[in-house]
């Protein structure tokens, strides 16, 4: 097991060799993660790692991967995909053009179900959905829209609860315990790798999902994603956060309206 | 009871518990002060989805404030957080609570194993761990990290559990502090209480 002192010398040296600021990640999560790495990888000696990771850009590309947390459902929480589809698509779809940011899709099941839902609403094509992560591996992953078959029976219920009516099975092909998605769907997605940390604003949207990221992040940290998101994001867009994520603690608090009792904010000011 | 096991002002008690250990919970916060000197955390596995269920059944069986968790809620004394369902729960060095979704442990979620390692790690001799009554073999290695820490432990006797795996196990891979029925806990808990600096003299 890795000590306190040895994760911050790590987090010093990714920075500096790779440029990728760990600085502001929760220490408890990210601790776990980097232990478990360690672990996996059967390493004895910290010097060891250490120096793996600063001299193979493999295993740091293998590091990256494995202590960012990638474990995500469609229509996870379907309450409030559920809202998404009776109060949130329908102000949408008054726009005549739609832009959706998922910050941190990671395998991109989330950017799916939004995808069905604006097809289902018949607003797809004039939607947008912008899909970023700070992990390339995933973002390989979500462009394919290939996820397990053994998935579909779960998501084909959370979509049910989460207010769906049609077949789910309608919207993949399975093919040797895959499940592919695509075709329309995935036509107005663009993927791209950014990093919540260090990146900027790179448009302006009228729908912000950050689900379950930021709890990764300590306090300031998360104090900046959301300012990046409050720059991003038009008058009266909304910000969609976990079903344990708050504003409650921020800044911005007072220019946001809660849509009770779900994770929605909408910008007023 | 040896009253002298507990010589550090206990910050933090952490209960995990599974199948079984609702009925134990309720009986141990009847059964103990108000406004007890350390906060108090509760890992129990259920189905997702029924947190405020269990908040609200929780503040209506005790008198000591029950606060829901959110990411990064700060804990404080004579207070009761619970983990929320599809959540592991974690301990940061500024009394913060972390949420992380990373898959499941023991195939569970929240993990009493990753909570117990995690308050082991920023608690270490300030900490008690509980185990209760349970089906499945997660808290035994949460249990061990809070020992090496230095922390207490306890496990509920399997005699009164209502499920007894999780207790026997971990009783069958290390050696806890006490084996306590929940009357036994509660007492336990008032004990060190009443040793807390703020109370004490």
């Amino acid at each position: 097991m890795i000590d306190d002192r040895e994760l911050e010398i790590l987090i010093n040296e990714i920075f500096e060799y790779h440029g990728f600021d760990f600085g502001g990640y929760s220490r408890a999560s990210l601790k776990r993660r980097v232990d478990r790495l360690y672990n996996l990888d059967r390493f004895t000696n910290f010097s060891q790692f250490l120096m793996k990771i600063r001299e193979q850009p493999d295993y740091f590309k293998r590091m990256i991967e494995e202590i960012t947390v990638n474990v995500t459902e469609m229509f996870r929480d379907p309450q409030f995909y559920k809202v998404l589809r009776t109060e949130i698509i329908p102000v949408l779809a008054t726009k005549p053009f739609i832009r959706i940011w998922h910050a941190g899709c990671s395998t991109g099941e989330e950017v799916y179900s939004m995808a069905i839902m604006l097809k289902e609403a018949n607003v797809l094509h004039k939607s947008l959905l912008y899909a970023t992560d700070i992990n390339p591996l995933v973002l390989d992953t979500a462009k394919e829209g290939v996820f397990p078959l053994r998935m579909m029976q779960q998501y084909s219920e959370n979509y049910i609860a989460s207010g769906g009516k049609e077949d789910f099975s309608k919207y993949y092909t399975a093919n040797y315990g895959l499940a592919k998605l695509g075709g329309e769907l995935s036509e107005k997605m663009v993927y791209s790798l950014h990093n919540l940390v260090s990146d900027g604003s790179f448009n302006e949207f009228d729908l912000i999902l950050c689900r379950n990221v930021m709890i990764y992040f300590d306090k300031d940290l998360q104090e900046r994603a959301l300012n990046l998101f409050d720059d991003s994001l038009a008058k009266l867009g909304y910000l969609a956060l976990g079903t344990k994520e708050t504003l409650k603690f921020s800044q911005l608090k007072s220019r946001y309206q809660q849509i009770n009792p779900n994770k929605l904010w909408k910008k007023i000011k | 009871m040896e009253e002298d096991k507990v010589t550090n002002p206990v910050k933090l008690v952490i209960i995990g518990g599974s199948a079984g250990s609702l009925e134990v919970v309720l009986k141990v916060l009847a059964l103990i002060t108000d406004k007890p000197s350390f906060a108090l955390v509760i890992v129990m596995h259920r189905k997702s989805g029924e947190d405020s269920l269990l908040e609200e059944l929780l503040a209506i069986k005790t008198k000591i404030k029950v606060q829901a968790v959110e990411d990064k809620t700060e804990m404080k004394p004579a207070t009761i957080y619970i983990a929320p369902s599809d959540y592991h729960l974690l301990f940061e060095k500024n009394s913060t609570l972390s949420l992380d979704t990373s898959e499941k442990v023991n195939y569970s979620r929240p993990s009493i194993d990753v909570s117990f390692e995690s308050a082991a790690d920023v608690y270490g001799s300030d900490l008690v761990g509980i185990l209760l009554s349970g089906a499945n073999s997660d808290g035994t290695e949460g249990l061990a990290a809070i020992k090496a820490a230095g922390g207490t432990t306890i496990v509920q006797d399997p005699e009164t559990a209502e499920t007894p795996y999780m207790p026997k196990y971990a009783i069958q891979h290390l050696q806890p502090d006490y084996i306590l029925d929940a009357k036994g806990i509660a007492a336990f808990l008032n004990l060190i209480d009443k040793n807390s600096p703020d109370k004490a003299a």
